[in-house]
């Protein structure tokens, strides 16, 4: 009885510093980073694009990087809503029990885990195919690629939290599918839905193998959906790799800002799910 | 039949003459029934631009969106596929102009001569995601099962969000974090301490002093699939039914003992595919890597070697591919080999899910 006992001790202290650790190495990621990038950061690295020399440690700043970031991010995210709610509401509506839907499932899990840097390489081909260089539409297509699986099975996820019962009152009241689907339980959904919108986002502006080769990289702000874009996660890249500590420094601050834009869409995502819920019918 | 909405409290017999009726019947009606059981009928943010129920009949537009939205899944779930033979189709040059086996054991990567052996880097990725995996199961499992079945509401509380927070750190950013902390720790503490006690150990013998090594893309690595390997773990012990634990406990087991002999073998299965979705990760995972690891293309043969994943062969050598004959072939067909192995786990991993928890 006593073995057994201490056995039990024994691996709960285990247990217990291993998710000590597990948490302190989370932690100590976000506090180099903010040691490291703070005393780095200044307005002028928000508000300026590189000027000449930049990349040799002389002025300038990262806003062609965060705009083009935005851009990207922005642009795989609204088309990959309009593919994804879609292809929720029909694995929900339509395709809730038939083989249908389990093939779609499982390409979906399966799109899931393919690395960005494959979709980057198909994103390229696409891209000869069809006449393409290195452009802020290139990128915007190869990070909807990443992003559609992520947002569809949000979505999914939050679709399937609507109340049954709803859909059926719905139902017997006569309203097709098509209707229930648009004018109930999306409207029920729409905190999830906006929640995985949001976490999508999160992991575009992320997303650095798949943008390597299809966005390129420029020192001017995105106008064009056919010339090349910057983007955050290339920028912290191509600064660190530089051999001046000042440049380092400020891909350090870059670092910084990208962690602190996903966290704070994380963190905003949450918070909206927790407002719009008042209309919510549980 | 009078009035619709009390059809609808009567039950089923009221709903399936109703839904039968009102297929037919025009629009304002169901609206009106609608607003009498106290449903909204403001067609929210979607359904009022969408609203053309006026010009067609209802159920026609039901099954047009049906196949609209068909048609959309089946093209996505064609991506796999497409996204496979697109690859095929641009690395077949370089299959037919070599045998699989040159390719695949071939030393020698030397583009300019048409050498093209991706062993190297086959090792390099290997031997990063495999020593990811050392260092990530074990205290990721053991987080997993504290935060399943021993921590207190109030530490699962604070514990899961901040992990789920945490996943969603871009890669480059834990690539910062190991230029910045694994990579001297490697160079001014493991590496000299590895020398001066283990050197007899080959594994543990290198004459790379940089620090850039397997090892810091395993210890970065390990770190980012944290994350996943626990949220899967937790959630797949969890599920597992109170029943069992509360059998065992009656038997006098030991909670610790319930856990080992009960609950983990019920939940062997799912946590093999955490692992294994962890794997994948792991495998295809770029940026992070790329900035640890020193990038020579050499078959690594301690941890504290250098080595040049496939992932970063890829990212390193895209700029140049086009210029030299044959070179894009083998670099897309790195990103084929990549994503059939990444396939592979994943699918198995995922069937194992779905038919343990019937989702996921």
């Amino acid at each position: 009885m006593k073995a057994t006992k201490v056995e039990e001790k024994i691996f709960l202290t285990i247990m217990i510093c291993s998710t000590v650790f597990v948490l302190s190495c989370l932690i100590l990621i976000l506090a180099t980073v903010i040691w490291r990038g703070l005393p780095a950061l200044n307005l002028s690295m928000l508000l300026q694009t590189p000027k000449g020399g930049f990349y040799l440690g002389k002025e300038g700043g990262i806003l062609n990087a965060i705009m083009g970031s935005l851009f990207l991010a922005g642009g795989a995210t609204a088309l990959a809503m309009a593919i994804s709610l879609p292809i929720a509401l029909f694995l929900h509506f339509y395709a809730k029990r038939s083989w249908h839907g389990g093939v779609v499932r499982l390409a979906l899990d399966v799109l899931w885990g393919i690395p960005s840097i494959v979709y980057g390489a198909f994103a390229f081909i696409l891209m000869l195919w069809l006449g393409l260089r290195a452009s802020l539409l290139g990128g915007i297509i190869a990070l909807t690629f990443l992003e559609l699986p992520i947002m569809t099975r949000g979505m999914d996820e939050a679709i399937n939290m609507v109340h049954p019962l709803l859909k059926e009152s719905s139902y017997s009241l006569g309203a097709t599918r098509l209707e229930t689907a648009l004018k109930i339980v999306v409207r029920q959904a729409i905190p999830g839905l906006l929640t995985s919108s949001l976490l999508a986002f999160g992991r575009g502006i992320g997303d650095a193998a798949s943008v390597l080769f299809t966005a390129g990289f420029t020192d001017h702000l995105p106008t064009s959906l056919f010339k090349p874009a910057a983007s955050l996660p290339l920028a912290i890249f191509f600064q660190l790799s530089t051999p001046f500590p000042a440049v380092q420094n400020r891909a350090y601050a870059s670092a910084l800002i990208l962690t602190g834009i996903v966290l704070g869409l994380s963190i905003m995502s949450r918070r909206i799910a927790g407002r719009l819920t008042e209309h919510v019918i549980r | 039949m009078g009035n619709p909405a009390e059809n609808f409290k009567r039950g089923k017999r009221g709903k399936l003459y109703l839904q039968e009726r009102l297929l037919q019947s025009n629009h304002s009606l169901v609206k009106n029934d609608m607003r009498k059981i106290g449903l909204s009928t403001q067609t929210g943010y979607v359904g009022k631009w969408l609203d053309i129920s006026k010009y067609l009949p209802r159920r026609t537009l039901d099954r047009l969106a049906k196949k609209w939205m068909g048609f959309q899944a089946i093209a996505v779930a064609m991506l796999v596929p497409l996204i496979a033979f697109a690859l095929l189709f641009r690395a077949q040059p370089i299959l037919t102009a070599k045998s699989l086996r040159e390719l695949l054991l071939g030393t020698n990567w030397h583009p300019l001569k048409q050498a093209f052996g991706f062993y190297p880097f086959i090792m390099g990725t290997l031997w990063v995601t495999l020593t990811s995996m050392v260092i990530a199961v074990p205290p990721s499992l053991m987080t997993a099962i504290y935060l399943a079945e021993y921590a207190p509401k109030r530490i699962r509380a604070l514990a899961k969000p901040l992990i789920d927070l945490l996943a969603g750190i871009p890669s480059v950013v834990y690539g910062v974090w190991g230029v910045l902390t694994v990579v001297p720790f490697i160079r001014n503490h493991v590496a000299p301490t590895l020398e001066r006690w283990s050197s007899f150990i080959p594994l543990f013998r290198s004459d790379n002093t940089t620090g850039y090594s397997v090892l810091a893309g395993g210890l970065v690595l390990a770190v980012m699939v944290f994350p996943i390997i626990i949220a899967v773990a937790e959630e797949v012990i969890h599920a597992v039914p109170q029943d069992l634990r509360e059998a065992s406990l009656a038997l006098g087991a030991t909670r610790w003992q319930t856990i080992k002999f009960v609950t983990l073998r019920k939940a062997f299965a799912g946590v093999m595919a955490a692992i294994a979705l962890a794997f994948s990760r792991a495998f295809g995972e770029t940026m992070a890597v790329m900035m640890v690891v020193g990038n020579v293309p050499q078959a690594p043969s301690s941890f504290l070697d250098s080595a040049y994943p496939l992932t970063a062969l890829i990212a390193n050598n895209y700029g140049e591919m086009m210029s030299i004959p044959l070179y894009d072939a083998a670099l897309l067909g790195a990103a084929l080999l990549l994503m059939l192995v990444v396939l592979i786990f994943n699918i198995t991993s995922r069937l194992v899910l779905v038919r343990l928890m019937g989702h996921f």
